[in-house]
């Protein structure tokens, strides 16, 4: 074992182990409201309390999304988001932090339509750590996540409500990094769980796997975060941040009030996350 | 070197993971997963069933009124000169259209899964029509998504199926249409899918539907041979069909598969044109391979992997993919996939409607209008067969609008 490199996520996740605290997983949008603006937000979350970052891989049919990601995938493309941008604005936050640890998050095609030796081989290169990608099932294993291991990037996969006791080895078999819990049936944005069937899920996962489980859908605020890390890994935050972007534009415009708004809300649920478990 | 060469037959797919060759496939949400792999081992022992395929046969003998007709059209045959055409009637079905025979099958594996509820998306309506009324016949609650654009553009449809006692979603998102509203009903199936079934209305989407949808949109095909035997004494020459997501071409065409005399022809949705940028919906013609909607398969998307909305005069054609089987049967070279125009599907519209007193769908009037070109071209003891898979009652308002007449 100890002869396999360490990632940046298992070297993350090995520390906030150690200092006894969840880990706070936050996903923004990759090009919203745009790339300048984008970046600026993506550099700040470490700083304002994020342990993790997604960064989501904006797609024109985000299929498991709601309303909020949804909007912000048309705001992104609308504004000339490509992948060869997101692959940039990795390349740029990695020159001033190579600690953090970055998941791009989306969907297949953007990456099939790039060509998946070429991605995995300048994602790895730009220093993205680990994908997650909605609509590859491990039973398209070989599209993207047997390359993406053999290029050193970790494959995380969602687990949800139906993964059930025959289905949970079948999905963790080629995941790496840590599990990302749907605590709803759902798609993204809409309802949240009860921090009780939170607690009898991760336990449930925990069964079958070493890897650290991360709790996401629904969690908007730091109290939430705090209910969520008492009984997990992690907590994950998406559409609460993406409406932060949307309610601090002006005409569909970033504002000097964009970056702030989206940290201040980090820093809210850097604060629940780490009381969480005290 | 092409596959086709080294394949006995081309009706043996998919393989057991959904696959025609490098289309089709299971890209869905992990959520999803566990219940497609059951629908999957349901659809399988149903299949075997006698009892479920005596059911379907009863009903559509009564209900849906199979078989449907196969029509010589003497007057469109005459007023063009060459081949004679035949009309396979799908359009005489119950609601209008062969979306119905499938339905009707998924409806009674919805009854076998113990599903309580029944979701369905629809561009033309005449899929929504049919899952609403399988619905009313089965006393299931069913609710659709349907793009607002269509909404405005079929209103007649949307009407029924609310008479029918369906609730009707309007889909706002995207350009409003067909894909949008998948898009939609997919987000309600990861919501609901423990009492949901999710009832795809063409032959796309993760396995097992392509497979399904075809298995039970064949019953057009298999008609279809033997009607032409028992009048003709011998197999067609051409078939042509309309292709939106593939089902009523993929139900015609697939009986054919493995005669090489029987040339077949699919007809996209030219819109605007091929050389206008998204103003087609040729997926075939004018996209690339992709993944969308639970498979890969031809896709209209720009050079990032971002899918186009496409347009077609025709809301049951206006759709950025096709049925992965039909990708693999235009890669092989079986099936020739042609585009028809905006414009020459009115003109067909036309022509039929005049000709021989049948009004087509707007869909069904892309088939038509292939075959108005190519029967001249073929001799007179040549036969076409044209599959009408609906009825134009739906597309009046929309065709009166193109002509000026404010209905
Ligand atoms: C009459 C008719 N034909 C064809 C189609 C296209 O669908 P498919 O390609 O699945 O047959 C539709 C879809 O709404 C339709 O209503």
């Amino acid at each position: 074992m100890s002869s396999l490199p360490v990632t940046r996520i298992d070297a993350r996740l090995a520390k906030l182990r150690d200092e006894g605290r969840a880990a706070l997983v936050t996903f923004v949008t990759a090009g919203d409201p745009d790339t300048e603006t984008s970046l600026s937000i993506l550099k700040a979350l470490p700083g304002a309390g994020a342990d993790i970052i997604e960064f989501g891989m904006p797609f024109s049919d985000p299929m498991a999304e709601g309303p909020p990601i949804q909007a912000a995938d048309i705001r992104a493309l609308a504004a000339g988001q490509t992948m060869v941008k997101t692959l940039e604005q990795v390349r740029a936050f990695r020159a001033g932090d190579n600690e953090t640890p970055i998941v791009l998050m989306g969907y297949y095609n953007p990456i099939y339509i790039y060509g998946v030796e070429r991605f995995v081989a300048d994602a790895k290169a730009a220093g993205v750590d680990g994908l997650i990608v909605v609509d590859l099932p491990p039973e398209e294993d070989e599209e993207l996540c047997l390359p993406a291991i053999r290029a050193g990037i970790s494959f995380i996969r969602l687990a949800t409500p139906t993964s059930d006791e025959k289905r949970l080895p079948v999905l963790l078999k080629n995941s790496s990094g840590f599990v990302y819990y749907v605590s709803v049936l759902g798609v993204t944005g809409v309802k949240s769980a009860a921090a009780g069937d939170v607690a009898a899920a991760v336990a449930r996962i925990k069964a079958h796997t070493p890897l650290p489980v991360m709790v996401g859908f629904g969690v908007k605020t730091g109290e939430q975060a705090a209910a969520i890390a008492a009984h997990a890994d992690g907590v994950v935050v998406g559409s609460a941040l993406v409406n932060a972007v949307r309610d601090s534009l002006v005409d569909g415009k970033a504002t000097a009030a964009t970056v702030k708004a989206v940290a201040d809300l980090v820093a809210d649920l850097s604060a629940g996350v780490r009381r969480g478990r005290s | 070197m092409s596959e086709a060469t080294t394949l006995n037959s081309y009706r043996t797919g998919p393989d057991e993971r959904g696959h025609f060759g490098i289309f089709g496939g299971r890209y869905v949400a992990e959520t999803l997963m566990p219940l497609i792999l059951e629908l999957d081992q349901a659809y399988e022992t149903a299949k075997a069933d006698p009892a479920f395929q005596g059911e379907l046969k009863a009903l559509h003998a009564t209900y849906t009124g199979r078989p449907s007709p196969l029509y010589f059209a003497e007057r469109l045959s005459a007023h063009l000169g060459g081949a004679k055409i035949y009309l396979k009637r799908e359009e005489l079905n119950h609601t209008g259209s062969h979306k119905i025979n499938n339905c009707l099958g998924q409806i009674l594996l919805a009854r076998r899964m113990g599903k309580t509820r029944i979701i369905a998306e629809t561009g033309a309506g005449q899929h929504g029509v049919a899952s609403a009324t399988v619905c009313a016949r089965f006393g299931y609650p069913c609710e659709v998504y349907m793009g607002a654009t269509d909404v405005e553009r079929q209103k007649p449809n949307v009407f029924r199926m609310e008479l029918l006692g369906a609730e009707v979603h309007p889909v706002t998102s995207g350009n409003g249409t067909l894909k949008d509203a998948m898009n939609e009903a997919m987000r309600d199936w990861v919501t609901n899918v423990e009492t949901t079934y999710y009832m795809i209305g063409t032959a796309a989407g993760p396995h097992p539907y392509p497979a399904m949808v075809r298995d039970f949109q064949s019953v057009i095909g298999n008609e279809t041979r033997e009607q032409i035997m028992a009048v003709e004494g011998r197999l067609p020459d051409l078939v042509i069909a309309a292709v939106g997501g593939g089902s009523n071409a993929i139900g015609i065409f697939h009986p054919f598969l493995d005669d090489p005399d029987v040339r077949i022809v699919g007809v996209e949705a030219g819109g605007h044109g091929m050389q206008v940028y998204n103003g087609h919906a040729a997926s075939l013609n004018g996209g690339k391979p992709g993944v969308l909607h639970g498979n890969r398969t031809y896709l209209l998307q720009d050079d990032d992997g971002q899918i186009l909305e496409g347009h077609s005069i025709s809301a049951g054609l206006d759709y950025p993919g096709i049925g992965p089987e039909h990708s693999w049967l235009s890669d092989t070279g079986r099936v020739s996939y042609v585009p028809a125009t905006d414009q020459e599907a009115l003109d067909a519209f036309q022509t039929l409607t005049k000709v021989e007193g049948i009004i087509p769908a707007l869909e069904s009037a892309h088939a038509v209008a292939e075959a108005i070109k190519r029967a001249p071209q073929m001799g007179k003891d040549e036969i076409i067969v044209v599959n009408l898979s609906g009825r134009g009652d739906k597309d009046v308002f929309t065709v009166g609008k193109i002509l000026g007449v404010d209905l």
